[in-house]
């Protein structure tokens, strides 16, 4: 049988577990990257490589170890190196004397023979295609439901009156719909998480809006921006984050099928500052920024991984592009620390600044509550 | 009279500062933090108890740097404060029309761009120790130069042999590779400092608007060599403030003095005598798994932090 693993990325593992396992499969977990994840990925790593690759060559020996026979992991095209990492992880796991089967699944659009060979190898179990469709439904509606209660989160924690009541809403939200069975209980769950972020009680203010980009598994992953959105969050900061695994799938997946360039409003934003592709999500940053300034944003932060080129490219544009649109600039090189008080420093720092700056502008403009806009 | 009281616990040095009511610098402490935070606090607070003639009227206390929390909890702070912010409060006060702050200390360095008395824009070293005192401090000592003379050497020199500064290792080698061509030390200490000033502008203040005036504080605002080599290279003056080795800790002693507090949570200048100890411990409520730290106060917890949850939060109240 099949014992499948793939990278640990935020909570979507629930649905990939749900749908692997509906597809005839056993699932090995991965773990939540801890710092023993990030040992092993040090370790065996070749120096220069950025850090999603470390953190994601980790999980791959911690489930490997753990028995896993299959591991799935998304390619990609274009010139961020990232494109190639499974070959590389591949050659590194298969010298370290680990015997498996590493699947990538390459876009559809410019591999879609490839792509459907590599799912059939997934498919494990009778199934017919009304299966298939209540399968693929409920996973990604799992997957699109896990995105909202976390963007409820981000919203809803700068203005919680007792610190953790949002942190503790969004764990019981995640657990509920892990333990959902099928499509029809979604719904009903949805309202009650919905409800959970209602309950909480909340302060009637104007926070500092914050808009995050960047590279993708910074981005998605938690464990490897050193929580910044809940960080953010308790500074009482309103978060949002240009990137949510289900729009990403939508645009980079389903649009590619197509032949459709994904997001292509953030592409046509950047236009102006950043005509040509550079990889990986350079030019999403920058349209993202513009978007987040358009939207009424305070501020921009770009969180990279140390050494990522398509983000360095973006660095070098983005304070430009924030001056133009008068918004804060911060940008976040993240690698293997774990100690968060730089970073916290920073955060406090840049919130200050974008106090300050907003109090100077007062007497223009009256932003509308956000409070009653959530209501 | 009221006296506020600064403390900035970084990671090579601790500062004090008491501040009267006009806002002078009374007393000023500068001790190694060597790695004990708890100690050096202590310490920086019996040194101050014993210049103590007055019985200062501490009405407030504000607590900056990297340590700032856990100094916060141990002095008894009613403000915390992030030392960029507590850098730029201090310089403002100094020199009303600061545009721009340059500030190297031991393990990092640091720009603020300031416009009408408003941060505007900062930024902080993230990935290299080049450039920052740490890095002199050795270097110094490597050479056998006190690190007072290090500066001046510098300035002696009429002819700057060039070092790498993009990284303190390239910096390093190729100082020694120098050194043993017979390049007189004058000169490779004035190159050292032209090549950190040249890394400074090109990585921490990069895409920035250096507009006069220019504050440069710090510990490494000592060094003459390190001033030459920015005026050199900024082609304006740069002002060094007069107390440029504590400014992080008069930017928060000025911060408490602001907040205006009705009753200081200051826990005296006994609090030498009392035992502080901290301890962790891997909280297993979850798959977080946080590093949980209890401080402790004569074995009893009086603050605790690291949990992502809250649960294990107790005395919310204890610190701003």
């Amino acid at each position: 049988m099949r014992k499948v693993a793939f990278p640990y990325m935020g909570k979507s593992y629930i649905a990939f577990k749900n749908l692997l396992t509906a597809f005839g499969n056993e699932v090995v977990l991965p773990p939540k990257p801890t710092e023993e994840t990030i040992s092993y990925g040090t370790k065996y790593a070749p120096e220069f490589a950025c850090y999603p690759f470390k953190i994601v060559l980790g999980t791959f020996v911690q489930v490997l170890e753990a028995g896993a026979n299959t591991l799935v992991s998304s390619g990609g095209v274009g010139p961020c190196r990232a494109g190639l990492y499974t070959t590389l992880q591949e050659k590194i796991l298969k010298d370290l004397g680990y015997e498996f089967e590493m699947i990538t699944l390459e876009p559809p659009g410019r591999h879609f023979k490839d792509l459907m060979q590599n799912i059939k190898k997934l498919v494990n179990a009778p199934l017919t295609f009304r299966d298939y469709v209540r399968i693929i439904r409920f996973a990604w509606r799992q997957l699109v439901l896990l995105d909202k209660v976390e963007q409820l989160s981000h919203k809803v924690r700068s203005l919680e009156v007792k610190k953790g009541a949002a942190t503790r809403a969004y764990k019981e939200c995640v657990e509920m719909i892990a333990a959902a069975e099928k499509y029809e209980d979604l719904r009903e769950i949805e309202r009650e998480c919905e409800l959970l972020y209602d309950k909480i009680e909340k302060k009637d203010f104007d926070p500092i809006k914050i808009g995050i980009v960047g590279e993708i598994y910074v981005l998605l992953e938690p464990a490897s921006n050193l929580e910044i959105e809940e960080m953010l969050g308790d500074l009482g900061v309103y978060v949002e984050r240009s990137m949510f695994l289900s729009d990403y799938t939508i645009s980079n997946a389903v649009m590619d099928l197509f032949h459709m360039a994904g997001e292509r409003d953030v592409k046509k934003t950047a236009s102006p500052y950043f005509k040509e592709m550079c990889g990986g999500h350079g030019r999403e940053s920058v349209g993202n920024a513009i978007l987040f300034a358009k939207m009424g944003f305070d501020g921009v932060i770009q969180l990279s991984p140390f050494t990522c080129i398509p983000e360095i490219v973006a660095k070098s544009i983005l304070p430009k592009v924030c001056r133009d649109h008068g918004i804060g600039f911060l940008t976040i090189s993240l690698d293997e620390q774990t100690g968060k008080e730089g970073l916290r420093t920073r955060l406090e720092a840049f919130v200050d600044l974008l106090t300050s700056k907003r109090r100077k502008a007062k007497s223009f403009t009256v932003k509308p509550q956000m409070a009653k806009e959530m209501a | 009279m009221a006296y506020y009281m600064g403390v900035d616990v970084g990671s090579v040095s601790t500062n004090f500062v008491l501040i009267d009511e006009s806002e002078n610098v009374i007393e000023s402490i500068y001790i190694r933090t060597q790695g004990n935070p708890i100690r050096a606090v202590q310490e920086g607070i019996k040194m101050l108890a014993s210049r103590n003639e007055n019985n200062w009227d501490v009405r407030g206390v504000g607590a900056t740097g990297s340590g700032r929390n856990l100094a916060g909890v141990i002095v008894g702070a009613d403000v915390i404060k992030n030392e960029i912010t507590a850098h730029a409060v201090a310089s403002l006060r100094e020199v009303p029309d600061v545009q721009t702050v340059i500030e190297i200390g031991g393990q990092d360095s640091k720009i603020i761009v300031l416009r009408d008395g408003v941060v505007t824009d900062f930024a902080m070293n993230t990935v290299c120790a080049a450039g920052t005192g740490s890095f002199l401090d050795q270097q110094a000592n490597r050479l056998n130069i006190p690190i007072e003379e290090f500066g001046n050497y510098a300035l002696r020199s009429k002819n700057p042999v060039r070092i790498a500064g993009r990284c303190a290792v390239f910096a390093e080698s190729d100082m020694v590779h120098k050194q043993q061509l017979g390049h007189r030390p004058e000169d490779i200490i004035r190159g050292l400092c032209e090549a950190l000033v040249r890394n400074y502008l090109n990585n921490i203040a990069k895409g920035k608007e250096i507009r006069p005036r220019v504050v440069f504080q710090g510990g490494v605002a000592a060094n003459a060599g390190m001033k030459a080599a920015f005026e050199n290279a900024l082609g304006q003056e740069i002002y060094i403030p007069k107390h440029y080795d504590v400014m992080g800790a008069i930017g928060a002693a000025l911060l408490a003095k602001d907040a205006q507090v009705s009753k200081t949570r200051f826990k005296g200048f006994g609090l030498s005598e009392i035992n502080f100890t901290a301890d962790s411990f891997e909280c297993s409520g979850c798959p977080n798994h946080c590093e949980v730290v209890n401080i402790k106060m004569e074995g009893k917890v009086i603050a605790r932090w690291g949990d992502r949850c809250n649960k294990w939060k107790v005395l919310d109240d204890t610190v701003a």
